[in-house]
Order: C-alpha cells, then sequence, then structure tokens
C-alpha cells in the first residue's frame, strides 16, 4: 500500500506516528516543499528570539524518517491531485501513486494587498526561513525600530522574539484591541498594559496603508491615521487562511478549508486532509470549522494515520485554544473564553495589580471557555471539563477558588480522573 | 499490554506530604534530603502534588494518560513517550516552557518550573528507580506501583 | 483565667540542622503540638500538649525530633510522687474523675517475668520444630465427659456427640474492642488477620458493621450489657457469642462512649441515635446470679440453634475460681479472663489502677479450681489483661489456659505507642478514633499484615518454645505447670500461682 503526506509538520507527524502503531508495512511517503527535516514552527519565536538554538527546532530526532519507514521528498512542491487517478504530480515533475492520500498543507500567511511589499526589510513569519530571513537582516543591517502588522499570536510570538533581541517595537492591530480572537477586553487590555510596561508601542484601530523604502529596503509605514513610522523592519503576523488551492483544483469539497468528517475524509474516495487546512469538527462551537492550532493539527493526523491504517478511531472534536506568554506572562484562551452574550454566565476574577485574571464561561451549567492570566496552575482541569461537559452546577462556587483543583469537582469525576489509567469519561 | 504505573488510593491518603517531600529530593541535585531543602530549594521542585480539602486528600501525579493531550499539544518535542516504560516524559533539554501541556493536562498535573529554569515539570515515574520517591516514601500505601493494563 | 499548675510531660528536641520545615510533623499532630511560622519559615514545638505518642518522630523524614520526658523536677519525695502531685492539680482545675486509657501502668509484680520455663536435656529429647511438626491448633468449647465409640463395618465411629468447637490454629485470639472503641479500619484490619491467620477477633459491645460480615466465621460476636447491636443477624453472623460481664481494666464498670463520637455509622451499628452516649451499665440488669446468667447463656443458644459455643467474659477479680465455676455451671462453654493489666479505650484511672487482680493468678486458681470440682472440661479458658510475647503465651497456656485473648499487643503492631489517650479521641495513629482525618492513617492492608505478621512470629516462638521443652502438641502443655519455675517469687505467691520455685 502507498501513502502518501502533503506537508511536513504537525499533522505529518501524527498521522505517521498512529499509522505506524497500526501497519509497519505499507510505503508512506512525505512531501515537502520545504527543504528542512521536520521542526516546529511554534518554536521560530523561540528561536529568533534566541532562546533556542537552531538544532532545538527539530520536532523529532533525526533518525525519525529512518525509524517510521517514511521516504521524505523534500524542496518538492505537489503542483496537482487527481482523484480519479490516485496520483499526485509534483513540480519536479514527479507523478506519484497513493493508495491513500493525506492533505495536510497548513495555511499560508495573510499579507494585505499593499504596494511594495517584497522589498527587503518586510517578511512573514510562518516558516523556518522566515526567522532565518528575519535573522539574517538583523545582523546585516541596524535596527532601530520594527512594526509588528497585528496583534494576534502570531504578532504577539514575532514582538516577543524581537523584544528578545533587544528591538524598538510597535505593534499595529486592525481591531479595537489586541489578542481579539482569544481574549475578552479586559485580558487585551491586562496584555496591552504588560506590552506598554515593556515598550512595545501598541496601536488598536489602525492599520498600515502604505510602505516606505529607502536604498531599496523597508524604511517606514504611513498608518490609517495618518501617523508615519520610521522602521527597518516590519513582520506581518495577521494569521493564516487554509491553503486550500490544491484541494480545490482536484473538486474536493472546500468551505473556509477542506470539509472532513470525523475520520478526517474528504470527499473524494482515499483523501484525507487534516490539520490547519481541514474544517473539522469543534465541540464548543459544536459545527465544523478550521482552527489553527498545534493540538489540533497533531491530533487529526493521529485520527487520519489511524484510518488509513483501517483503525476507527472517531474525533471527539477539537477545542480552539492557545497559550503564549507576553512578556513573560502566560496567557491562555480555551474554548469559547472570550463570548459575551445573556446566554452565557461569566465567572471572572481580576487582579491588575498582581496581572492576574481569570475568565469562564458557562453555558447550560457546563463549561465552555476560559481566559487566563498570569496564574495558569491547572489550567488544564478546565479544558478537560470543558472537553467533557460536565455539568458544573453543583460546583460552581469552586469553580474560581484559590485552590481550585480535582477536590472543586464532583466526586465522581475526580475519581474517575484520579484513579482510572485513562481519562476517558 | 501490562506496565508497571503509580495507583492513587484516596482513601488511604494522610495528607502528610512525605510524597513531595521525597519528589523534590529524588529531583534535587544532591539527593539528600537535608542538602536538598536547605542549599537547593529554589532549584528543585516536586511533581507530585497533594490535594486536600476537608478530610479527604490525595497525592497527584501524571496520570499517564493512553491517549495523552499533553503529547499532541507539546510543540518542541519535548514530551515524548519513553519506549520502555510507556511513560510520558518531558524532555527537560528540549522543553522551552510554553505551557500548552498545562492548558491540556485533564487531571491539572503539569506544572511551571520557575526555579531557575522555565519548563514543564511533570512526574516521570522516577526514571530507572524501581519504584518512584513517592510510592516508595508513602507512609500509608496510598500510593502504590502496580502492573495495570494499558493500551498498548 | 487562673493560672494552670500543670507542666508539660515531654519535651520536644527538634535538631535545627536537621529539620526542613516540611511541616509533616504539624500535619500528623492531632494534638496541634508543632506550628509552623511563615515569616521565618520555622517549625516550633510547644509541648504541653504532647501525649508522647512519637507520631511526629516516626513521620519526621530527616530524624530531626526526639520526644523525651520533661526534665523538670519535683523535690523528691518517695510518697509524693509528681504523677501523685500532678493528679492532684488536675483535679483541683477540672472537679472530676481522671480518666485514662489502656492498661494499668503501675508497677504491680508482672508474674510472666517471674516464671521461667523448662527444656529437654539428655533424659528427654526435645524437638526441632524445623524438622518436625509442632501443632498448636486448639478448639474452644466444652468437651464431653467421655467418649464413647461403637464398630462398625467401616471401623470405629465415635458416638459422643461434640458441641460446637472453635477452631484455632493458634491459641490466640484478638480479644474485644468495639467499633466505636475504635475505628473501622482497626476492626477490618483485625478482622481480615483473623481470617487469614485462622483465629478469631472480637467485636466488643459495638455491633458489627455491615461491612465485616463477611469476616463472620472469624468473628467472636459480644453481648454486653447495653445490648448494642444485639440483634439475631448479628448473632447468627458469628463464629462464636461472649457475653461481657466485666473487663479487667475496670471491673464493676461500665462503659461510656461519648455521643461526640457516635456516628452514623456507628449509631446505625450500635442501633442508638446518632450522637446521643452509649453508656453501657455496669451490671447487666438481668444478670443478678449465676441462674440468670444461664438463662442469658440458653437464650442465646437458642437463639443461634445450639451452632455455636458461648463465652462468658469476666473480670479477674478477687474470687475468681467460684465465679469461674458458677460460669461453668451456668452453661458457658468458654471462660474468658481478663486481668488487671488489660486495656481499655477509656476508663477512671482510680478504678483502672487499683481494682481486680493480676491474669495469672487468676489462671492458676481457676484452672485449679475446675480440677478439683471435676469440671475442667466443661469450659475453654481463656487468658486475657497484658499478653506482651509469644512466652506470655506459652506460661499462660502452661498455667492452666486454653488460649489467650490478645488486644494491646494488637494495637501496638498496629501503632499504638501506649500513650494512653485513647479517651481523647484524638489517636494519631488512626485506632482510637473516629475523626475522619485520623482513621484514615491505620490503612486496613498495612494493618492487616503486621497483625499477621505478629501472629506468626509468636507462633513460630511458640513452636521453638515447645520444642524445647520436648511437646509437639499445644495441647500437651496446657496445665502443665511442672514447666514452670518461680524466680524471686515467695512461698505464698508460688502457691498461688501452683509451680515450685526455681532450683526445686
Amino acid at each position: 500500500m502507498q501513502i502518501i503526506i502533503i506537508g511536513n509538520s504537525a499533522t505529518a507527524v501524527g498521522a505517521i506516528e498512529s499509522f505506524r502503531e497500526y501497519d509497519q508495512s505499507a510505503e508512506i511517503t512525505v512531501v515537502s516543499e520545504e527543504p528542512h527535516l521536520i521542526y516546529s514552527r511554534p518554536l521560530l519565536s523561540h528561536f529568533l528570539g534566541k532562546e533556542i538554538e537552531r538544532s532545538r527546532l527539530a520536532y523529532r530526532p533525526s533518525d525519525f524518517y529512518v525509524k517510521h519507514s517514511i521516504r521524505p521528498i523534500l524542496e518538492d512542491a505537489v503542483t496537482a491531485v487527481e482523484p480519479e487517478a490516485h496520483t499526485i504530480r509534483t513540480a519536479s515533475g514527479l507523478s506519484l501513486h497513493y493508495d491513500k492520500l493525506l492533505i495536510c498543507t497548513g495555511g499560508t500567511p495573510i499579507v494585505p494587498p499593499l504596494q511594495g511589499i517584497d522589498i527587503p526589510g518586510i517578511y512573514t513569519f510562518t516558516k523556518l526561513q522566515d526567522a532565518l530571513s528575519i535573522e539574517r537582516y538583523i545582523d546585516d543591517y541596524p535596527i532601530s525600530r520594527a512594526v509588528v502588522v497585528g496583534g494576534g499570536m502570531i504578532g504577539i510570538k514575532a514582538a516577543n522574539a524581537l523584544m528578545k533581541r533587544g528591538i524598538p517595537l510597535t505593534m499595529v492591530e486592525l481591531a479595537p484591541r489586541i489578542l481579539s480572537a482569544a481574549m475578552d477586553e479586559a485580558g487585551s487590555a491586562m496584555l496591552t498594559q504588560i506590552l506598554a510596561e515593556h515598550s512595545v508601542q501598541v496601536l488598536t484601530n489602525n492599520t498600515v496603508t502604505s510602505i516606505h523604502q529607502s536604498e531599496g529596503r523597508f524604511s517606514g509605514v504611513t498608518l490609517r491615521d495618518g501617523r508615519e513610522l520610521g522602521a527597518e523592519l516590519l513582520v506581518f503576523g495577521i494569521g493564516v487562511r487554509p491553503r486550500v488551492e490544491l484541494a480545490k483544483a482536484a473538486g474536493l469539497v472546500v468551505n473556509k478549508g477542506i470539509v472532513v468528517d470525523k475520520f478526517m475524509r474528504a470527499s473524494a474516495p482515499d483523501i484525507y486532509a487534516a490539520g490547519d487546512v481541514a474544517e473539522a469538527y469543534d465541540l464548543v462551537v459544536d459545527m465544523n470549522r478550521t482552527v489553527a492550532i498545534w493540538p489540533n493539527a497533531y491530533r487529526q493526523g493521529a485520527i487520519a494515520g489511524a484510518h488509513m491504517a483501517g483503525v476507527d478511531r472517531a474525533d471527539i472534536g477539537g477545542i480552539a485554544m492557545n497559550a503564549v506568554e507576553v512578556c513573560g506572562v502566560p496567557a491562555m484562551s480555551i474554548g469559547n473564553g472570550n463570548v459575551t452574550g445573556s446566554e452565557y454566565e461569566v465567572l471572572s476574577e481580576i487582579d491588575e495589580r498582581s496581572q492576574n485574571y481569570k475568565r469562564l464561561v458557562l453555558q447550560n451549567d457546563r463549561l465552555v471557555g476560559a481566559l487566563l492570566i498570569g496564574n495558569i496552575s491547572r489550567a488544564g482541569i478546565y479544558t478537560g471539563l470543558i472537553r467533557h461537559k460536565l455539568d458544573v452546577s453543583s460546583v460552581r462556587k469552586n469553580l474560581l477558588s484559590e485552590h481550585f483543583g480535582l477536590l472543586s469537582l464532583p466526586d465522581q469525576y475526580r475519581k474517575h480522573v484520579v484513579s482510572g489509567s485513562s481519562i476517558e469519561i | 499490554m501490562k506496565k508497571k504505573r503509580i495507583v492513587i488510593h484516596e482513601e488511604y491518603c494522610i495528607g502528610c506530604r512525605l510524597c513531595e517531600v521525597h519528589c523534590l529530593v529524588q529531583h534535587s541535585k544532591s539527593r539528600d534530603i537535608v542538602k536538598a531543602f536547605k542549599e537547593e530549594r529554589s532549584s528543585t521542585m516536586a511533581r507530585v502534588m497533594v490535594e486536600e480539602s476537608g478530610p479527604v486528600s490525595f497525592a497527584l501525579q501524571c496520570r499517564q494518560c493512553s491517549e495523552s493531550n499533553c503529547l499532541e499539544a507539546c510543540i518542541s518535542g519535548a514530551m515524548h513517550r519513553d519506549p520502555e516504560t510507556g511513560a510520558v516524559v518531558c524532555d527537560e533539554s528540549k522543553c522551552v516552557g510554553c505551557w500548552m501541556c498545562i492548558m491540556v493536562c485533564p487531571a491539572g498535573a503539569i506544572r511551571q518550573n520557575l526555579t531557575g529554569t522555565h519548563i514543564a515539570s511533570k512526574c516521570d515515574l522516577c526514571y530507572g528507580s524501581a519504584m518512584p520517591a513517592c510510592v516508595l516514601n508513602c507512609p500509608n500505601e496510598a500510593l502504590t506501583y502496580e502492573e495495570v493494563e494499558v493500551r498498548d | 483565667m487562673a493560672l494552670s499548675y500543670i507542666s508539660p510531660q515531654f519535651i520536644i528536641e527538634r535538631d535545627a540542622s536537621r529539620c526542613i520545615a516540611c511541616q509533616v510533623c504539624v500535619r500528623q499532630c492531632a494534638n496541634d503540638v508543632h506550628s509552623y511560622n511563615e515569616e521565618d519559615g520555622l517549625v516550633s514545638s510547644h509541648s504541653l500538649n504532647c501525649a508522647g505518642c512519637h507520631r511526629c518522630v516516626t513521620a519526621c523524614p530527616t530524624q530531626a525530633l526526639n520526644v523525651r520526658l520533661s526534665p523538670l523536677d519535683f523535690r523528691p519525695h518517695a510518697n509524693w510522687t509528681p504523677s501523685i502531685i500532678t493528679n492532684i492539680y488536675k483535679q483541683a482545675e477540672s472537679g472530676g474523675m481522671l480518666l485514662t486509657g489502656m492498661g494499668c501502668d503501675q508497677p504491680y509484680r508482672i508474674y510472666w517475668d517471674h516464671m521461667v520455663l523448662n527444656a529437654s536435656q539428655v533424659t528427654n529429647p526435645s524437638i526441632d520444630p524445623l524438622r518436625e511438626p509442632m501443632e498448636l491448633k486448639t478448639y474452644l468449647g466444652s468437651k464431653p465427659e467421655q467418649l464413647e465409640f461403637s464398630q462398625s463395618q467401616d471401623g470405629l465411629e465415635l458416638d459422643t456427640e461434640i458441641g460446637p468447637q472453635l477452631e484455632l490454629a493458634i491459641p490466640i485470639m484478638f480479644s474485644a474492642m468495639s467499633y466505636g472503641s475504635i475505628s473501622f479500619n482497626a476492626c477490618e484490619s483485625l478482622a481480615r488477620a483473623a481470617q487469614i491467620a485462622g483465629t478469631y477477633y472480637n467485636t466488643g459491645e459495638g455491633g458489627l458493621h455491615p461491612d465485616l460480615y463477611k469476616y463472620g466465621a472469624n468473628t467472636v460476636a459480644q453481648v454486653a450489657s447495653g445490648r448494642f447491636g444485639v440483634h439475631l443477624n448479628y448473632l447468627n453472623a458469628v463464629a462464636a457469642l461472649e457475653i461481657k460481664v466485666g473487663q479487667g481494666a475496670k471491673p464493676g464498670i461500665g462503659g461510656h462512649l461519648p455521643g461526640e463520637k457516635v456516628s452514623l455509622d456507628i449509631s446505625r451499628t450500635r442501633m442508638i441515635p446518632q450522637g446521643t452516649d452509649a453508656i453501657s451499665p455496669a451490671p447487666h440488669h438481668d444478670i443478678y446470679s449465676i441462674e440468670d446468667l444461664r438463662q442469658l447463656i440458653f437464650a442465646l443458644k437458642e437463639a443461634t440453634h445450639y451452632s455455636k459455643p458461648v463465652s462468658v467474659k469476666v473480670a479477674a477479680v478477687h474470687n475468681i475460681a467460684p465465679i469461674a465455676s458458677g460460669i461453668v455451671r451456668a452453661g458457658a462453654d468458654i471462660v474468658a479472663i481478663d486481668g488487671l493489666r488489660g486495656g481499655t479505650g477509656a476508663a477512671p484511672t482510680v478504678i483502672r489502677n487499683n481494682v481486680g487482680i493480676p491474669i495469672e493468678m487468676a489462671i492458676a486458681a481457676v484452672d485449679q479450681r475446675l480440677r478439683d470440682e471435676g469440671i475442667r472440661h466443661r469450659a475453654s479458658l481463656v487468658a486475657a489483661g497484658s499478653i506482651r510475647s509469644s512466652s506470655d503465651v506459652v506460661k499462660a497456656i502452661a498455667l492452666g489456659a486454653d488460649a489467650v485473648y490478645i488486644a494491646t499487643s494488637a494495637l501496638v503492631a498496629l501503632g499504638c505507642h501506649l500513650c494512653q489517650r485513647c479517651y481523647t479521641g484524638k489517636c494519631n495513629w488512626g485506632i482510637a478514633t473516629q475523626d475522619p482525618y485520623l482513621t484514615k492513617r491505620l490503612n486496613p492492608n498495612i494493618g492487616a499484615r503486621r497483625l499477621v505478621n505478629l501472629l506468626r512470629a509468636w507462633s513460630l516462638e511458640i513452636k521453638e518454645m515447645m520444642g524445647g521443652m520436648g511437646v509437639n502438641s499445644i495441647e500437651s502443655l496446657r496445665g502443665n505447670r511442672d514447666h514452670l519455675r518461680g524466680v524471686g517469687l515467695n512461698q505464698v505467691e508460688l502457691d498461688a500461682l501452683g509451680i515450685k520455685a526455681a532450683g526445686y
């Protein structure tokens, strides 16, 4: 049997590790347009911030391909998927047959349609090549200020890295507040305050309207409010959109992402999609949607991998969530942590002085979301409650307790988590 | 497949926290109890935690889930399954302290280790020992190390 | 508030170079002796409330603690000893009876320690228990006058009907301790150990918790003056019944379990309202004579269809021999006698320390009296009241007991440190307490294991002593006082014990 995986990140690893649990004989080919072995994209900011060596970007040991009998085809882009013929074609002219195909092409960084963004000094920040380019540019040219466009997760991570490099920063966010997809107003305000304390200029309700250049290099921006900023480096950290072009061209059903079922099967036989490119089930919003986060990518890959090996491991669904440190202060957004509305009950506790914030969102006596800034201890218990949709009405008053833990929850749930070797409920 | 795992018996936990004491010592540099507390306290921490509410208490450490959320969520590849014991272990030389594992651990059994470092801290079943320190030193056998059936 | 004149009995020494301020001692002391000061990060001790139970010393992971008797000395006075003076202070402050727990702590002569055993030399061979079988099996119950057989095709057949017997793999049982006086976990430890070791434990006057019915075949159920927890299922769930008339620690005194210890579980087991005092009257109000006792014995036998032996337990008092004779004549299958040093969960100190006679004397007197009256076979004799070691067991049997009851020794195996504060309900070892924080300290898995170990160790030693004497069956030792000699005893004591002095 021939397995082909398009993509070489968390989803691919999830698929390979899970597939190989059940099937050691099938041939697996991984096709990636990047020249690198599997590396961790979320670590790029740590690498750029000089917290870790390049070698630590490796997400799996260097013998990963050999150990799992993988044939890697690197630096070659897939140009077409032919569902009828069960083949893929690549830029280098290869035509490969597959029995099962997994598309995990991830996302493409969003870049606004501006004039002159192809000049040196302007970068996106999702790939190793981006980080290497930025690093080289920083080494080559003095940077008196950098502009980060986008106040979402990627923007924050880019800002963290540049701050670690000692580069003064301006963050430009189109929305009225940063991290608007993850945080509510209070949370955003606290994080904005933290950035400000670290001399990051945060400009919201604003965007870059034109790019300045000097000597062929980036030299500054004009913002929507007319303000002009001199800067030598600009990083786009707006976000990503699913890379669905191949799937669309192949005639697969695509909304925002590639539509998949609970086994990650796409609309054509023997084709799977998983990770950032897939529109999979989200158990909090109870519908399929694209959620570009690492844990989902790995898990969906593992589910696809299992199914390709003939094992039904149905997905119970993902939860949109992320953890990020803003200038050393940890922040987490889990599920519907930032929603407002009369259908929700919100329990929250804020201490601006110690920069601690907790916001729990309940709907029909179930926890559906949590925001945490500062004290994140035992955060996963909240995630577990969201995942298991546990009725928390009897323990509502304990949820914000200073000593929140498993003993704050109903006995039966606690005993299950504590005494079971598995946490499946 | 049968693997050795720590089993928690909350009805016998007396809340003495000797598990925490000995876990800390086990993960200290000197592994000497007096030194660990008097000289190395700021650079070592326990990976087991006692939860207590009224007369009910129990010592909690990583439950070694067979489908581990922390493994899926780890962005650095530090969380891995030890091929021999099947235990989920955090390679502290790889961990960057992103706290994704803390966000997804349903038992809340992973903690931030900020004692001179910035990494996730979790039970490693006292890698290389015949019996984890918390089990060995539990005075009331509220923790036992038993062969249990785990998903292969 | 007026100054209390009571000074600490113990002093706690903390080795600062080893104390790591882990606060294990703080968490382990139910008397709040140790405390942690957040400000300076140090643990300190306030010894006034220290019971001397050693829980903290045992739990301390760095061996930083020591508990010593307070070095505070009174001016020496042979008559007015510190404990007498302190007791007066206590009563002058409280106006109440002094209470205590466990057995008599006064230095009365311990006759076990003045008797020595014989061993075979040259003229009669000793037996090596590692090579040859040694029989410890003991049957308790009434034995027939004589055995009658008839010849049949298959050989001899026993015609005599033998009454119900308790079969003991070792001649040691756990004596009565009620659920209430000790924790459920302590009860379960005893029950499980009895089952594993092939012997019996005793419910005391606490009834039988539903979760312990599964150990019924190894249970002796008491019927005492309060009749707590006594019902038909209870009587029929167990192996034997015991009418408790008296207890060695407090002869002539009833029992009192304070209402705060009567939890929901205990109230159900005892069949009394939750939170009410459980008061066992001093006498059975339906027993004022041997004839009355006979009525109760046979009431119990009727209720259980003569399927179980019935024991009568009395405290060892002055006229114990005729009392025992009366009990046997009343129809008891087993007479259990509890001596001066027998334990209790709570008793007035003055009673515990001043009433009753030592078990050694009582056993010797009763065995002799029953033999003299020709009724020794009609009941088995169980000695209780401070059997501390395997040699005490052997000496008791040589004096005339069929078996012994142990309770204090069993509790010590479970962790008891004889601090004698059982009556406070704050037992740090999880034994004499109903406090849920404390009861879980006794894990019955560990408790049962320790008890079984103790019984195993003693049985090995008993076999070794028997082998030395050239005895290969415990039955041959029973009442065989020629195996005993007295050391340091006067002639009156030797006569009372029915033994010769060493050298004779």
